[in-house]
């Protein structure tokens, strides 16, 4: 099923034309109402009346995580504060998260995207639908949440936690929908065997999984556990949240809004745009977005755009799964995790060495994260209470700035490897291949 | 009237406690008593040794990290109740003991003792039946 069909099977001209007109509007706005975009543009020479179609994004500035740090809070915001009327945030390395304002227009575009979404997946206003991302500042939640309800399926906004309450609700409710991360579902399945239940005993047929990498093999684990059919949801804050791209019952790569969304993939050491077909970072920018929109957003995310009709019927561009990132940033149970942030706690910290060592793996398909650290010779103390006080005190730290727990290994002062040039600070042993 | 205890960090990890003796040995330092206390991903080995010095020169060169406490060891009677008899009169001074072990050998039991208030404590037990030892 299609919810947008005029939009999702437009022909590529008009697609073109759609975009460009799109482009040359957003660039006027942010020209004269962010002055970080106006100084770029000014600093390159570049000015509205130079982009006359989507070809010419080239001649625009890239934008980066460490630019919306750095104009923390509203500095990258467009709209006036008295047309925003939500705000969430995602989590930043250095202690500053990333705050993305929408407006009234921006959440009904969101809605449209996420319904498009939850339409290719079949879902319908006869459905019950399980909105299992976390609520809050994550855009995971609300952004699902909105789309069911635009969709006028009934949303069951159950969050995370509290397993097997909601294995309850999954059975006595008839819920025929999810949307959780792919790890979630597979805990979800599990608590669901431990509860000497079976996928018979409910009647899930649709999972939208999303916000972290997962594999073919966990799709296949998830759809034999759970019985349903399990679909890709991608999306990011920065750009606006859950419905960036979805996949449809073909399952040939997921289709970009790319009327709301401009991909591109660039080299990520040149910068230069690749063609598509190519591996490489993915850049969006928000062509229709008010709040805070952004020009060519550098997602370090890599993977590869593909072009041609879909048998679904769909025109738009496709991305190929993330197969990676090009800095060092991990995804942790759906939350983005950069190890300069357990850096920055331990510095803090004088009782122990700069010397640490992140450790991802997923037990019982849960990411887990353990964080080793050296204790310094000087506050080794004879004391166990003060020793395990000292671990708690990090521990805390650690959560409060990665927003999720992190369980932390006193280690022996020499013990962490050390290696020359560019510290090696993660072992990640999540199979996700 | 104290002696000085060492204290060595330790990792949660087969063979570690392997090293510390063999260090040990090789340099031709005995071991008196030792404990360890451990919690789910490290412990602390409490040792007292014939050659203190030395035996934290040798294991901080091997990179452990090793500090000293002072204890107490005091030995008593190996006979029933004299322990009860000594820690009574701890528990009456409102003494806190955050640790200790022991090891019986013939007629004398020795203990090793690490109170809160250390001056305090050696006080109540000189009025005890035991010895307390100021050196290995």
């Amino acid at each position: 099923m299609i919810w947008n069909p005029y939009k999702e099977c437009m022909s590529r001209d008009e697609m073109h034309a759609l975009q460009s007109k799109r482009l040359q509007k957003l660039v006027t706005y942010v020209y004269h109402n962010v002055p970080f975009y106006r100084n770029k543009m000014q600093a390159m020479d570049l000015s509205p009346e130079d982009i006359h179609s989507i070809d010419d994004i080239v001649k625009l500035p890239f934008t980066t995580k460490q630019d919306l740090r750095d104009n923390y809070p509203y500095g990258l915001q467009a709209a006036p504060p008295s047309e925003i009327v939500r705000v969430h945030a995602s989590s930043g390395t250095t202690g500053n998260p990333t705050i993305v304002g929408y407006t009234r227009k921006d959440l009904a575009v969101w809605s449209e995207v996420m319904t498009r979404a939850l339409t290719a997946y079949g879902i319908t206003r006869d459905d019950t639908f399980s909105v299992s991302y976390g609520y809050g500042l994550f855009t995971g939640g609300l952004g699902a949440h909105y789309g069911v309800e635009n969709l006028g399926a009934t949303v069951i906004p159950t969050s995370t936690g509290n397993t097997e309450k909601h294995i309850r609700l999954i059975r006595d409710l008839h819920i025929t929908g999810i949307a959780c991360t792919p790890s979630y579902a597979l805990y979800l399945a599990e608590t669901l065997e431990k509860m000497g239940l079976t996928k018979d005993d409910i009647s899930l047929r649709v999972g939208a999984f999303g916000a972290e990498p997962w594999t073919e093999n966990m799709r296949k684990e998830i759809e034999e556990r759970l019985g349903l059919k399990g679909f890709n949801l991608y999306g990011l804050s920065e750009i606006m949240g859950p419905g960036v791209s979805y996949e449809c019952e073909v399952q040939d790569g997921s289709h970009i809004n790319e009327d709301h969304f401009y991909p591109e993939i660039i080299h990520p050491d040149t910068l230069v745009q690749l063609p598509h077909g190519q591996q490489g970072e993915l850049v969006f920018t928000t062509l229709t977005k008010e709040g805070m929109p952004l020009l060519r957003y550098r997602t370090k995310d890599l993977c590869t755009l593909y072009d041609g009709q879909c048998a679904c019927g769909r025109t738009s561009v496709r991305m190929g799964r993330i197969i990676g990132r090009s800095d060092d940033m991990l995804i942790i149970r759906g939350i983005n995790v950069f190890p300069s942030q357990v850096e920055s706690v331990i510095l803090e910290m004088p009782e122990f060495e700069p010397q640490y060592m992140l450790v991802v793996d997923r037990v019982n398909n849960l990411d887990t994260l353990q964080v080793q650290v050296e204790v310094r010779r000087d506050f080794f103390g004879d004391d166990i209470g003060r020793m395990l006080n000292m671990k708690k005190t990090l521990a805390d730290k650690l959560k409060s700035v990665l927003s999720i727990s992190a369980d932390v290994k006193l280690m022996e002062p020499g013990s962490i490897e050390r290696s020359q040039g560019k510290g090696k600070h993660v072992i990640d042993k999540r199979k996700l291949v | 009237m104290t002696i000085k205890q060492l204290s060595i960090f330790l990792e949660n990890k087969t063979g570690r406690i392997n090293e510390v003796t063999k260090i040990l040995g090789q340099h031709g330092i005995n071991m008196h008593a030792f404990s360890m206390a451990e919690t789910t991903d490290f412990g602390i080995l409490r040792l007292i040794v014939s050659e203190v010095d030395k035996a934290v020169e040798v294991l901080r060169e091997a990179n452990f990290a090793v500090m000293l406490t002072d204890v107490v060891w005091i030995t008593c009677p190996n006979v029933a109740g004299s322990l009860s008899h000594i820690l009574d009169h701890l528990a009456e001074q409102h003494i806190f003991i955050e640790y200790m072990y022991a090891f019986a050998e013939g007629d004398q039991a020795n203990v090793i003792i690490r109170p809160n208030d250390i001056d305090h404590c050696i006080q109540v037990l000189k009025e005890c039946d035991c010895n307390i030892h100021n050196r290995i």
